[in-house]
């Protein structure tokens, strides 16, 4: 049986967390490929957000919003993903002692259980209502959540940094 | 020469009931760089959805001048919260920038995407298709297009580095 911490010390032992550590450049390079592509990501989600709460795009049907924007969304995403795995990968450990680490993942799973929940159910009936400027209740919130967990999601980015020297 | 006389500035500034709060409780940095980089991830993602669109990637059906109606002057405000976040955090850490040349680089890089973006507005704000116009302007438009996601992502990546050449 694999322990999750052999898991875990088996991909902090490799040669490219070891490089990622070491090689002063690398680090902040990915870091900053991070900051990138996080930006990316809630800038763009913010564009829906706001046309979910009725703020901005009023002459946009949503659903030409989201052919627009999340194909974008998506990828900065992926790119997010990929860049946060190899800094985490470089300090496992620590991150996964890191309170700020742990609920940024947990944020960002609740944030994708939002869009889940929008997509899958709050918008089954979109093509009825996606003309309108206000739109109906659970479209509203899922905008408005949206907004909330994105932001914490950027706070307890910066805090880890704060609370975890590895550089 | 000038090393010293803002070596001094820094010193000066560091001094100030206004640095020694932000420094004093320990949150107030962390949620200055948070408000921070909100506002960058605002104004870097206007920007690209607007070169974006120059490039014919997303929303063809409209006219550019639509699209830079619609994010471009989100731009203006949110930079204004910028330059004011920014500010708090250097005089909080008057040498972690005024120091440092990494700091400058940015500043000279957000010059340049200024004005990209002030061409921008304008031209389509006369004339929506104005960048579809000719061959030569729509080469034109894809190049100005190219040069500001560029030039945005440098910000940003010098944002980050910033943190990794300050001054002793």
């Amino acid at each position: 049986m694999l322990t999750l911490s052999e898991f875990i010390s088996y991909f902090e032992d490799s040669a490219l967390a070891d490089n990622i550590r070491e090689n002063d450049l690398l680090f902040p390079l990915i870091e900053s490929v991070h900051v990138v592509s996080i930006c990316l990501v809630v800038g763009s989600i913010l564009v829906i957000d706001l046309r979910l709460l009725g703020l901005a795009s009023l002459n946009r049907p949503v659903g030409r919003i989201t052919n627009a924007i999340l194909p974008l969304t998506w990828s900065a995403f992926a790119v997010a993903a990929a860049s946060g795995l190899l800094l985490f990968i470089s300090n496992a450990t620590k991150y996964l002692e890191n309170g700020y680490f742990l609920a940024k993942v947990l944020l960002i799973c609740a944030a994708g259980l939002n869009m889940v929940v929008f997509h899958g159910i709050s918008a089954k009936d979109l093509r009825r209502w996606e003309n309108e400027a206000a739109l109906p209740l659970p479209a509203r919130l899922a905008g408005g959540l949206s907004i909330l967990l994105w932001v914490a999601v950027v706070a307890c980015g910066r805090w880890i940094g704060f609370t975890m020297q590895v550089h | 020469m000038i090393g010293a006389g803002l070596s001094e500035l820094c010193n000066w500034l560091a001094a100030t009931p206004l640095s020694q709060t932000i420094r004093a409780a320990g949150w107030i940095i962390p949620t200055l760089q948070t408000i921070h980089i909100l506002s960058v991830a605002v104004v870097f993602s206007s920007a690209i959805l607007v070169d974006l669109r120059i490039w014919r990637l997303l929303e063809r059906d409209v006219p550019l001048g639509e699209i830079t109606r619609r994010f471009l002057p989100t731009i203006w405000p949110v930079l204004f919260i910028l330059l004011t976040t920014g500010s708090l955090l250097i005089v909080g850490e008057p040498r972690r920038s005024l120091l440092n040349s990494t700091f400058y680089f940015k500043m000279a890089l957000l010059a340049v995407a200024i004005v990209l973006t002030v061409a921008l507005q304008r031209s389509t704000s006369s004339s929506p298709s104005f960048w579809d116009g000719t061959r030569i302007r729509r080469i034109a438009g894809r190049f100005a297009a190219s040069v500001s996601i560029l030039v945005w992502c440098g910000i940003l990546f010098a944002g980050r580095w910033i943190a990794y050449t300050q001054a002793g």
